[in-house]
């Protein structure tokens, strides 16, 4: 039907131009419609992504399913796209999760439904296209644009104080990219194109790549978020309904990470092996230090978001340790399942999170409450549900046979080939992460029925049995069997650790 | 033959997803009987393979399932090392598991999660074969948190108990600080190894045997104590010892035929089983073998101790498999590694009989634990008081039982061993036996002999328990009786184990031993030359004179050693100090670091702080724009003058 040459550009403008039909069938006229259409845009987008996935060449380096168009001729500006291993799972994670997050609002949204799905839709198209940008001006357009949508779902369906956190959000993020763009229009001026792959050749001194990191670095570390600019992160979630905290948690961050594997560390691999303690530093902070924060949180969605950054610090650490590898032990053998298990754990964390703040919002949905105090017992009437979010604390936790541990897995592993106290505070993770999470856990599904209110609850239905379901299922295949995930960014990330090894200086 | 290993992990699996997602489809007889096919099938394949690898003499299997990663140039494999070892294992597992499944159709008759239940035992059988039949450490791993996990899921199987579900959350975080230890020694086997293979890695031990490492800038370490003592402290999450073992005796809240399966037969033997498949490895660390004889040693001591003051009749059994856990990591430090495993296959045999038993008792008794409420249940149940005679002689080690030959072995073998601490271990182990004589016919007197003290109600409906029930006491009762004889010979002096265990000829006091060794007879009259034998008796007759005897004894005891008694009914004060400094420690951590770091400096501070900033800025800002002409006009003169005196005086 479709060549694979306009693969990516059919990935991105079906669900925006599907959202703005959705959006043409007015507001609450015929939100049934207005479903039905974005149901069936997200699968058909979800769908015409699997070829990326089955017919990506897995031996070479090189960007695939490319397309280029001039832009903007003055500047040389191009509409360039194209996938390696780092973006191609990470646009199948997109397709995958959209789908739910549609699935999930069908019956919770009740007013401005058409809106509702139109920006989830719009903003899908969005972020695949930050995924699959080759020209930076173009990354940079989608990646502030996909700010709007998310900007309105929080503002306009979210809790009470979601004003005060959707303008933290948005001012955090948008300060964070504006140093981005100077970085961007710098490199510009020195390489002649916009184009990403030309940075990556482009020659830089130790002080130029300094700066350029730490440009970098501010835009890429809010997004993460990495402490300390972390904290408009917990605000957003709880303000956020269901699907936005979905999206956000299991999408949005994955950002920032691709932003280190995409810009810091090839276009500046000088500063990246000078500034890396930075970065393990602030890792480290994230597992320990937030870990600690998410233990005594009241609300389940703050305990989560915090979890999440938690649990982000291992993609930040798994990526930096290439240096002190080397440092160490002479050879960059390590370097490569650093970086293969931040990716493993990026796209894991979009299981794992993205199952849990769907499992909170079922209970949302039910008894209008995030506080841990107001529930127990909910075993008692929910068994089937019971079962699922034990299974997706147990991932949080990272026990092995789900996803989450596979990615954390890799990251200790390599770590303590940099040094044996980070891999230490790294693996603290397996006593707080399970602290938190189990504790929520028993607090929340285990005991005595607390109050009337729980002993009303019904069990999951079938749409959110197939969302859950559908997520279970992806946490213990990749859990189970990880190799079909890895495999295919074997070379990419090969192809990388050679080139940060040459500081380019 | 890869095809009957694979059947045998996957038949409990099956199982269990049987049970587990479609227990209304097939029903509570469905959910048993599916289970139970599975464990059979495991069972009966299990026997095979231990024909074939010890009698018929099929070499040691070693292979791999499937390729789980491959990530820079190492490749992580599902696999399977079927030898002598393991296929003792795995006999265990599965006879153990299919006695606990049959007892459980009686004893969980009356339960609404019946086939939860069954779904949670069969699982927890597949996870426990699949961590004694892996061939690398990251299988190791799989089946060491998979088994963690069942046993959480069991402990809080009645998840409406504040007790339980406290109990489960506890077990999970105790044997987590033991896996981050755990999963520390396989990151640094890693780094050295390059592989995780137990071939690769046993084959290549010896060339890291001097290696040294400075982890703590300064201070050498060599780099195999770094790995064994980091492998130990997971075995000590596990298998309870000292100062990890303070989950198992909470985890007792779990239905009493899981006390049986997990919290005394098989999973807490994992850290032992797990220790002896690493014997490669701890055989070039004195330092760590010290470690571990030490702990154990504390272990086998100290938790004896608290079993006599317990009146809960699961937790003065519960406090007997810490202290015979305490006995297996004795040998494993003294590198007597099939002294360890022996006693790790007795011990499964008779402590299950024994916590069945008392499962037996509880049901008679309409689930009172209290021993102070029971007595003379002889004469009711006539086949359990037998059968728990049978597990408490074993236990003991009363000569001729299972149980002697296997803890006799490991306090001669830690007598003959030369490792620093071997002394003080000696001693402990020693003392250990009368403790232990002591708190086991303490409770099987108060339980079966002397003054019914039960109400009447109770009294008027005590009887037997149901075939279900009393026909796995009968069969466990036969090994608990008899696999110490037949048994002792090849695998203690025999080459049983083959090249399953590697043990250095300084290390090797089961050599010494087996020189003098003529059979289990001579055994037994050897033993009746040593001191263990009469400590036994001793703590037996001193049971029966202060608790049949003369009971005033025992009260005035307690009045008279205050302190003493209150130490030991605390257990030492370790549940205090964790609730406070570790629990509360890491709570009040996290709730300064969230209440004064994010809130108040990050969040205040800086963020909001920058938000104020502005709106101050641009609220002074504003005063300047007042509308008034004249304000503007006065402040363009003074712009003026200056700029004209700046360029004058430029």
């Amino acid at each position: 039907m479709f060549s694979d040459l306009s693969l990516l550009s059919l990935l991105i403008w079906l669900p925006i131009i599907g959202g703005f039909a959705v959006l043409a069938t007015g507001a609450d006229k015929n939100p049934g419609l207005a479903k039905l259409i974005s149901l069936a845009v997200a699968i058909l987008t979800f769908a015409a992504s699997i070829p990326l996935y089955t017919s990506f060449d897995l031996t070479t380096a090189n960007m695939q399913f490319e397309e280029k168009l001039s832009w903007i001729e003055a500047f040389s500006i191009n509409y360039h796209l194209g996938v390696d291993g780092f973006s191609m799972p990470l646009i199948l994670l997109t397709t995958f999760t959209t789908v739910l997050v549609v699935i999930s609002g069908w019956q919770v949204i009740q007013t401005k439904v058409a809106q509702y799905m139109a920006a989830f839709l719009i903003m899908e198209g969005l972020m695949i296209g930050v995924f699959a940008s080759l020209d930076s001006i173009l990354f940079y357009v989608f990646w502030e644009a996909m700010l709007i949508p998310m900007f309105i779902i929080i503002g306009k369906w979210g809790g009470e104080k979601r004003v005060y956190a959707t303008i933290k959000f948005f001012l955090y993020t948008f300060l964070g990219s504006v140093f981005m763009l100077i970085a961007l229009i710098y490199m510009y001026n020195k390489a002649g194109s916009f184009s990403i792959l030309d940075f990556h050749d482009l020659q830089l001194s130790m002080t130029e790549q300094i700066y350029i990191f730490l440009a970098f670095l501010i835009a890429f570390a809010v997004k993460v978020p990495m402490w300390p600019v972390h904290t408009w992160l917990p605000d957003a979630h709880v303000e956020a309904p269901t699907g936005g905290s979905v999206v956000l948690a299991a999408i949005m961050l994955k950002m920032g990470g691709y932003g280190f594997l995409r810009f810091s560390l090839p276009i500046t691999p000088g500063a990246s092996a000078e500034l890396d303690w930075l970065i393990i530093l602030l890792s480290l902070i994230a597992v320990v230090y937030i870990g600690f924060v998410a233990l005594v949180q009241q609300d389940m969605k703050k305990l989560i978001a915090y979890s999440s950054i938690s649990h982000m610090g291992f993609v930040t650490l798994g990526f930096f340790l290439a240096f002190s590898i080397h440092d160490n032990t002479g050879s960059m053998q390590g370097a490569i399942m650093g970086i293969e298990g931040g990716m493993i754990q990026m796209i894991s964390h979009g299981f794992v999170s993205g199952a849990l703040f769907l499992c909170i919002g079922v209970m949302y949905d039910r008894m209008h409450s995030r506080q841990i105090a107001d529930y127990g017992g909910v075993a008692n009437t929910m068994p089937w549900f019971a079962a699922f979010i034990v299974l997706f604390a147990m991932a949080n936790a990272g026990l092995p046979g789900t996803s989450a541990f596979v990615g954390e897995f890799m990251v200790i592993m390599a770590s303590v080939k940099a040094n044996f106290w980070i891999a230490f505070l790294a693996a603290t993770t397996l006593i707080i992460g399970a602290a938190y999470t189990l504790w929520m856990v028993k607090r929340v599904i285990f005991g005595e029925v607390k109050n009337d209110k729980v002993a009303k609850l019904k069990d999951l239905d079938k749409r959110e049995f197939i969302v859950l379901g559908s997520l279970a299922f992806m946490v213990l295949l990749v859990g189970i069997w990880p190799n079909p995930l890895v495999e295919v960014m074997h070379v990419t990330v090969e192809n990388l650790v050679e080139h940060i090894a040459d500081p380019k200086i | 033959m890869e095809n009957i290993y694979l059947i045998i992990a996957l038949a409990p699996l099956i199982g269990a997803i049987a049970a587990g997602l479609f227990g209304k489809q097939i029903g509570r007889a469905g959910a048993h009987w599916v289970t139970i096919i599975g464990v059979v099938i495991s069972f009966a394949l299990s026997i095979l393979v231990f024909k074939q690898i010890v009698f018929d003499g099929t070499p040691t299997f070693n292979g791999a399932v499937y390729t789980w990663l491959v990530s820079d140039g190492i490749t992580f494999e599902i696999g399977f090392l079927i030898d002598e070892l393991t296929s003792m294992m795995m006999l265990v597992v599965t006879f153990v598991s299919l006695m606990v499944h049959i007892y459980s159709i009686g004893y969980m008759r009356d339960d609404p999660g019946y086939q939860r239940f069954f779904s949670y035992i069969s699982l927890f059988t597949f996870s426990m074969l699949m961590l004694v039949m892996a061939n690398n450490f990251l299988q190791l791993f799989f089946g060491w948190e998979a088994v963690g996990l069942v046993s959480y899921l069991l402990i809080g199987f009645w998840f409406k108990r504040e007790t339980a579900i406290y109990a489960n959350l506890k077990a999970f975080l105790v044997n987590r600080v033991g896996d981050f230890a755990f999963l520390l020694g396989i990151a640094v086997i890693l780094m050295y190894f390059n592989s995780l293979d137990y071939a690769d890695v046993f084959g290549a031990s010896g060339n890291f045997a001097t290696l040294t490492v400075e982890i703590i800038p300064g201070w050498e370490w060599s780099v195999m104590s770094l790995i064994c003592i980091l492998l130990f402290i997971g075995a000590m999450g596990k298998s309870a010892q000292v100062p990890l073992h303070v989950w198992l005796p909470d985890s007792m809240e779990g239905p009493t035929p899981i006390s049986a399966l997990i919290h005394a037969a098989t999973m807490v033997t994992a850290g032992v089983y797990m220790v002896a498949r690493m014997s490669p490895l701890f055989e070039h660390s004195e330092t760590a073998l010290s470690f571990v004889l030490v702990i154990g040693a504390i272990t086998a001591l100290f938790m004896g101790l608290l079993g006599l003051v317990q009146n809960d009749i699961k937790r003065v059994v519960a406090y007997s498999t810490l202290s015979q856990l305490g006995y297996m990591v004795v040998a494993l430090g003294a590198s007597a590694y099939a002294a360890g495993l022996f006693h790790l296959m007795t011990h499964a045999f008779f402590k299950a009989l024994l916590f069945l038993a008392a499962g037996s008792v509880i049901i008679a008794m309409h689930h009172e634990q209290d021993i102070r409420k029971m007595g003379g249940l002889r004469k009711y149940m006539p086949v359990t008081y037998i059968t728990a005679l049978i597990g408490s002689l074993a236990l003991i080690g009363f000569p001729g039982f299972s149980g002697f030959f296997s803890k006799d072995a490991i306090i001669e073998s830690v007598g003959h061993s030369d490792l620093a601490g071997s002394t003080f271990a000696y001693v402990c182990v020693l003392l250990g036996v009368f403790v232990t004589a002591l708190y086991t016919f303490r409770m099987f007197f108060l339980v079966f002999h002397g003054k019914e003290r039960m109400d009447t109600h109770t009294r008027s409906h005590l009887k037997e328990s149901p075939l279900v029930v009393t026909i796995p006491l009968i069969l466990l009762a036969i090994p608990s009786v008899a696999i110490g004889a037949l048994a002792i010979g090849p695998m203690l002096f025999g080459d049983y184990f083959g090249n399953s265990l590697a043990v250095f000829d300084e290390h090797n006091v089961l050599a010494k031993m087996g020189e003098t060794f003529t059979g289990a007879m001579g055994f037994v009259l050897h033993g009746m030359m040593t001191p263990a034998v009469y400590l036994a008796l001793a703590g037996l007759g001193t049971a029966w004179f202060i608790y049949m005897k003369k009971p005033q004894i025992a009260a005035d005891y307690k009045e008279n050693y205050q302190t003493i008694y209150n130490m030991l009914v605390n257990a030492y004060g370790f549940d205090k100090f964790n609730d406070k400094y570790f629990a509360g420690g890491a709570r009040q951590i996290g709730m300064v670091l969230w209440q004064v770091f994010d809130a108040k400096i990050i969040d205040g501070l800086v963020v909001n702080g920058a938000a104020r900033s502005v709106s101050w800025w641009s609220g002074f800002t504003r005063q300047m724009q007042s509308g008034y002409l004249y304000h503007y006009a006065f402040s363009m003169i003074i712009g003026l003058v200056f700029l004209i005196t700046w360029i004058f005086l430029a």
